[in-house]
């Protein structure tokens, strides 16, 4: 049944009585068309637009532990579509515009706040190098601002302007970024799919693939073999060792992320603001704490943890910019595990084994794609074509020299 | 986390760059040039476990390191010079 306000005033007279949970938990059938593992924001999301844009409802996402468990739980929650490289910038923009209107679309308060993400510039080669991010990014539609001082001093006036060693210029400033309650995304994407037939299978891990003669042909599961005519995979940060039982090696690398919050404090962001000499990004949330984090531990990490000299360069980031949160005291901090690709750009494509398509690669940005990475991965299943803005995203890019390298590092996956 | 210098003994790991996991690169004139060259640049070496892994000592005596430490756990149970004609006989 479908939420509504007077829907809400219609429990309020019955007791609250009559709400349902939210989706069902099936027995898994022996055999679908598609099955998605990973039942994490983009493997529900896939669901979600293979049932609604294609109909395809004979569908399963098994997910080894609860839903949402994994990245789309523990990100910092940012939105945004401020890329560059034509591999990359249409398809960030056609996710921010599903993020415009996913909650009416799935019918789920994600609490999608378009607050503004601002990445300030502090010296004049870095001014130029944001002016031709602007104008890649209104070649795919997207809304740049570039804000001079005096633009930013409105914006955000406690910042420190006059930082000795890195005084802020000004800034690009995406108005139609913002932030989003993560969690609701992966239950309001299960809701919709589940709502449309889709099977939501949790507490199933899988544990092997079943190929024959290259083709795949379903997966062996913690719950007995399940057979289907596509497998599509989704496991953001388990993605090599996932792959590896269907013998493929990734051009990915697993790292560790770490992300902060800080106690409640009074609402003094007006929206995103990154740091441009480093590495540092913080909003603040609905709750008052601020959420911030930075830069990637830097080695190979399996570790649901990360270390203190990364702790320690998120926070002198934060400081050069606003020395006024030396006095709010961490809450919480914790570390999430990132699928870091060789050039630092994701992957939505099928595999050399027939019937087994991929998704994943996100790097540290994977939950800005939520949307767009289940719209596009929804596509190429049901059509067996990429989706066009997708369509670079490629498994095979390394060996056509077709590298998608936003920041030029090269295939070095701890530098992305 | 603390590595273990050969050269330094135990130091604070911000001391250190990242080399990346240990790879052997193909020879130069190999006959299977591209494929060969291709995996070792662009295959990511990601094991849940122990891994054999380089990182630089930037900080410190700036010699490059190997260690085999366990990506799960951090504990590192080898550390050598990463040159094999710079290490002790």
């Amino acid at each position: 049944m479908a939420y509504s306000a007077f829907r809400i005033f219609r429990e309020s007279l019955t007791g609250n009585r009559g709400w349902k949970p939210v989706w069902r938990e099936p027995e898994p059938r022996p055999d679908y068309d598609i099955i998605i593992v990973g039942g994490g924001g983009h493997g529900l999301s896939t669901a979600y637009y293979l049932a609604r844009n294609h109909g395809i409802t004979r569908v399963a996402v098994l997910e080894k532990g609860w839903l949402g468990s994994g990245n789309v739980g523990r990100n910092t929650t940012i939105i945004r579509s401020n890329y560059m490289l034509p591999g990359n910038q249409p398809f960030y923009e056609l996710s921010l515009k599903l993020w415009e209107g996913l909650e009416q679309d799935f019918n789920f308060n994600a609490m999608v706040s378009q607050r503004g993400v601002l990445n300030l510039y502090h010296s004049d080669p870095q001014r130029d190098a944001f002016v031709r991010r602007g104008n890649a990014m209104k070649l795919s539609g997207a809304d740049p601002v570039l804000l001079d001082e005096a633009g930013v001093r409105k914006l955000c006036p406690f910042l420190d302007f006059d930082n000795a060693r890195f005084p802020i210029r000004g800034g690009l400033w995406q108005p139609r970024g913002g932030t989003v309650r993560h969690d609701a995304v992966a239950w309001g994407y299960a809701r919709g799919a589940d709502r449309r037939g889709v099977d939501i299978i949790q507490n199933c891990e899988v544990t092997g693939f079943l190929i024959d003669s290259g083709v795949c042909k379903g997966v062996e599961t913690a719950r007995g073999p399940i057979r289907a005519k596509s497998v599509a995979v989704a496991v953001a940060g388990s993605s090599s060792r996932v792959m590896a039982k269907a013998g493929i090696r990734l051009p990915i690398e697993s790292h560790v992320l770490q992300a902060f919050v800080s106690e409640g404090l009074k609402p003094v962001l007006p929206g995103v603001i990154t740091f441009g000499a480093g590495h540092f990004y913080v909003s603040q949330s609905d709750k008052g704490g601020l959420v911030f984090g930075g830069d990637i531990d830097g080695y190979n990490s399996y570790a649901q943890r990360g270390n203190l000299p990364a702790v320690e360069d998120v926070c002198e980031g934060g400081m050069a910019i606003m020395p006024m949160i030396g006095r709010a005291r961490l809450l919480r901090m914790w570390g999430g595990l990132v699928d870091m690709s060789m050039d630092g750009s994701a992957f939505i494509d099928r595999t050399e084994i027939d019937g087994l398509f991929f998704n994943g690669g996100w790097c540290y940005g994977g939950f800005k794609a939520t949307p767009a990475s289940g719209f596009c991965f929804a596509h190429l299943l049901a059509t067996g074509e990429s989706h066009p803005v997708a369509r670079q995203m490629r498994l095979d890019r390394f060996r056509r020299g077709k590298l998608i390298d936003e920041k030029g590092q090269g295939a070095q996956p701890n530098l992305h | 986390m603390l590595i273990p210098c050969p050269f330094c003994g135990h130091r604070d790991q911000a001391e250190f760059a990242y080399g990346g996991p240990a790879r052997a690169l193909p020879e130069l004139d190999g006959q299977d040039g591209t494929h060969a060259w291709r995996t070792a640049l662009y295959s990511g070496y990601n094991p849940r476990g122990p891994v054999t892994e380089l990182w630089f000592h930037a900080n410190g005596c700036e010699s490059w390191i190997q260690i085999t430490r366990d990506t799960v756990t951090h504990r590192i149970t080898r550390s050598c010079l990463a040159n094999p004609r710079e290490r002790e006989p």
